[in-house]
């Protein structure tokens, strides 16, 4: 059963190469396999959920420990990694169905599926490497291939927003490598779990090196001060590759790593818990407020992503503000659920908006609110999906943004923070404002300009992509129930939080 | 572009050879004395570059050059991950890139396992690919079309 | 100890070079120069006192050698470093042919 960890890294660059390798002789072979690929990886992580309980470690190269200290490679699987594998495999792969007929724009069309099959290695490598080194190293994979897909069109605003982007990644990445740098120095291992009984609590160096993280991975994940880069480049990249960033990309090697570095290998501070709260918070607030001036649908967009990134950091940092206080340990757990739950419904959601302004860019060949109107009449799969994707981001039952939202916004209650429920109450009424100006402009309660009258429904494989997409937020809201709960949330909440299960089982095993 | 005078072509005769050997010496040594494949396949790929430079660019013998360079990067990475599973079926713990050849004596040149082989693979891969993209930036800017 | 504020030095003028320059080209180069400060600060956090090149020869047995960890480390880090310094160039030279200029202030399509 271990020897399964490693698939996840060798089938997508092993794809990647063989069809960079067979796509000059045979045609077209770049888009079976990537779909190929990721179903598998997508079947095999449902299955790891259901049937493989237990954390599953795996060193390469068969090193054992020497002295009881890890000096081997380590992969991990956890409960934490296998909602992040989840959302990877599952959003991968509907992406990909969608971007069959998408890229036929594009002529330099085979390149497009090595470099996504070349990110989602990286995105899949960090998920779940188990040192800090190869972290790095799988981060770059996965920056570097998104850098070269956002200007893929080769169109004066993607290159540009392709530069912007790369220069604030570079900085980022550097600083990173930098705290690498100073945690090496002081406790000599890269090991996550060694570092953990390893680094001095608390000191002065350690709140140096956990602000270098958060200021370097922020840049990753597009936090407050740290989110300039993101509107221009998830607005002008190719869609389906928008839906990947915005979707997948800022959560994998954003998010994902902030949470496990500060639950699992620094100890607990209330100032730094404090601080990502408070950065989570200003997210939600900048984000929602720049979002309602925008004209432009995937500039909107990705301003909603700012802030809806906010919401997921909101939820965990309570539960990080609650755990560094020494407070109540079931309203932790409850808050770092809600959180978790709220990342898996965002991908899915603005996944599927960014799938759907892409539908219609195609169809009509613009962007601007203001030149659009009455679709609903020619594109009707589109506003239903479309319809669908803005209620649950709005927070309206039954839809899975609904839950996931009441569940933050109760453990806020509970915590005692009553400003922090408010403001996110206020966020949310904002974030429907803005998307019932989408529905309206651009599909509802104007006439069809003239010059777009003759305009059809998207193709099939961005049809059927968008609807299954649209079927699963209405079934992502079943996750609420308490069997599915304990099947797919409570591992998660238990390796985050509670007496650092991986550590125990990575140094005991 | 153009290529630079017959001094410099004729010392590039010379010379570019000589410097592709001293890069296969630093590859093949790649264990036993500091540098390995990555830094061998740069000098290879400086050798191939100075022969460009020195002689001018010719458009379509570079890009017949450009597509079985495509050809030989992915084959050396392909090479690299397939050496990395032939642990998982070859070894005795059964484990992915464990080492499954005889280590030597230290000190031989067929020594430790398959690390020559991954030296060797890795410096294909990064000669061609320093060569790609010293062919897509200077050679291909003919290629691109203004925009509209 | 003067060694790894002389790194941290080098990384505030590799930072001066992006933030303030108008060039394409010189802020790429200040990016370069960031890249070398930290590569630096990894190698110089694994001296050990009178260590020689840690490779394994059949006479050097029982020698002191310096920490190989952060040479493997800074080698990887090199490759990424030229991947990305490719990137950049490859993005700069198309947008060069683009607007026709290397000036940041001309280049200015994306608003809001």
């Amino acid at each position: 059963m271990n020897n399964l960890v490693p698939l996840y890294i060798v089938v997508p660059l092993g794809f990647a190469l063989l069809s960079a390798i067979l796509g000059k002789f045979i045609r077209d072979i770049g888009k079976y396999l990537l779909n190929i690929g990721l179903l598998f990886l997508t079947i095999l992580t449902i299955y790891l959920i259901v049937y493989v309980p237990e954390t599953l470690i795996y060193r390469v190269g068969g090193f054992e420990d020497i002295n009881s200290i890890p000096i081997a490679i380590y992969m991990m699987i956890d409960g934490f990694t296998k909602i992040l594998l989840l959302v990877i495999s599952l959003v991968g792969f509907l992406v990909a169905l969608y971007s069959i007929s998408y890229t036929k724009q594009y002529t330099a069309e085979p390149k497009f599926y090595i470099l996504f099959l070349l990110m989602m290695t990286g995105m899949f490598g960090m998920v779940i490497s188990g040192d800090i080194f190869n972290m790095y190293v799988y981060l770059e994979i996965a920056a570097i291939a998104s850098y070269a897909l956002v200007a893929f069109g080769i169109e004066k605003h993607q290159l540009e927003a392709s530069f912007k982007y790369q220069v604030l990644g570079c900085v980022g990445s550097m600083l990173i490598l930098m705290g690498i740098g100073f945690i090496y120095w002081q406790t000599g291992t890269l090991n996550v779990a060694d570092i953990a009984t390893q680094l001095p609590a608390a000191g002065p160096y350690t709140k140096f090196v956990s602000v270098l993280f958060i200021v370097g991975f922020g840049l990753k994940a597009a936090m407050f001060p740290f989110h300039a880069w993101l509107p221009d480049a998830h607005s002008s990249a190719p869609s389906p590759i928008s839906a990947m960033l915005s979707g997948v990309l800022i959560k994998a090697i954003g998010i994902y790593v902030i949470f496990r570095l500060f639950f699992n290998m620094f100890a607990l501070s209330p100032q730094i818990a404090m601080a990502i709260t408070v950065l989570g918070i200003l997210s939600m607030l900048v984000g929602v407020l720049l979002a309602i001036g925008q004209w432009d649908i995937k500039r909107l967009l990705a301003y909603h992503s700012i802030s809806q990134i906010g919401y997921v950091v909101l939820g965990v940092g309570i539960g990080m503000i609650l755990l560094a206080n020494d407070g109540d340990k079931a309203i932790a757990a409850f808050s770092i659920m809600g959180g978790l739950f709220h990342l898996i419904n965002h991908s899915f959601f603005k996944g599927l908006l960014f799938l759907n302004s892409g539908a219609i860019e195609t169809a009509t060949g613009t962007r601007n609110m203001k030149k659009l109107g009455g679709l609903s009449e020619k594109m009707p799969v589109t506003t239903a999906t479309t319809f669908s994707a803005s209620m649950a981001i709005s927070g309206i039952p039954p839809f899975n943004g609904f839950f996931s939202k009441l569940i933050i916004i109760i453990a806020a209650v509970q915590a005692g923070f009553y400003w922090l429920a408010f403001i996110a109450v206020i966020v949310s009424i904002i974030t429907l404002a803005s998307f019932t100006k989408v529905m309206r402009y651009t599909f509802y309660n104007k006439k069809l300009p003239e010059r777009l009258s003759k305009i059809k429904e998207s193709p099939f494989a961005m049809a059927l992509s968008m609807s299954i997409m649209a079927v699963l937020c209405l079934a992502f809201s079943l996750l609420v129930i308490p069997e599915f709960r304990e099947i797919v949330f409570s591992p998660a909440v238990e390796a985050l939080m509670g007496a650092s299960p991986p550590i125990n089982s990575l140094m005991g095993y | 572009m153009k290529g630079m005078s017959i001094i410099v072509q004729k010392i590039c005769q010379i010379v570019a050879p000589v410097i592709f050997l001293f890069g296969i010496y630093i590859v093949i040594h790649g264990h036993l004395t500091p540098g390995g494949g990555f830094a061998g396949g740069v000098i290879m790929a400086g050798a191939f570059i100075f022969q460009i430079i020195s002689y001018g660019s010719d458009l379509p013998k570079l890009q017949k050059k450009e597509f079985s360079l495509e050809i030989l990067e992915s084959s050396g990475i392909l090479g690299f991950l397939i050496i990395a599973c032939l642990g998982l079926l070859f070894s005795t713990v059964g484990i992915f890139f464990a080492n499954f050849l005889p280590t030597g004596k230290i000190g031989e040149l067929v020594s430790a396992g398959y690390i020559p082989l991954a030296n060797i693979v890795v410096a294909a891969e990064v000669s061609a690919a320093i060569s790609l993209i010293f062919l897509a930036m200077i050679v291909f800017k003919e290629e691109i079309s203004d925009d509209r | 100890m003067i060694l790894y504020i002389l790194c941290f030095v080098l990384f505030m003028v590799g930072l001066y070079g992006v933030l303030v320059k108008r060039n394409l080209i010189k802020i790429i180069i200040g990016l370069a120069i960031i890249e070398y400060s930290v590569f630096l600060f990894l190698i110089l956090i694994g001296y050990v006192k009178d260590g020689t090149a840690p490779i394994l020869n059949s006479e050097a047995e029982g020698a002191i050698f310096v920490d190989p960890l952060p040479q493997a480390m800074v080698l990887t880090a090199i490759v990424i470093g030229l991947a990305t310094t490719a990137m950049l160039l490859s993005i700069a030279i198309r947008l060069y042919r683009k607007y026709g200029t290397f000036d940041i202030r001309e280049i200015r399509s994306l608003k809001g």
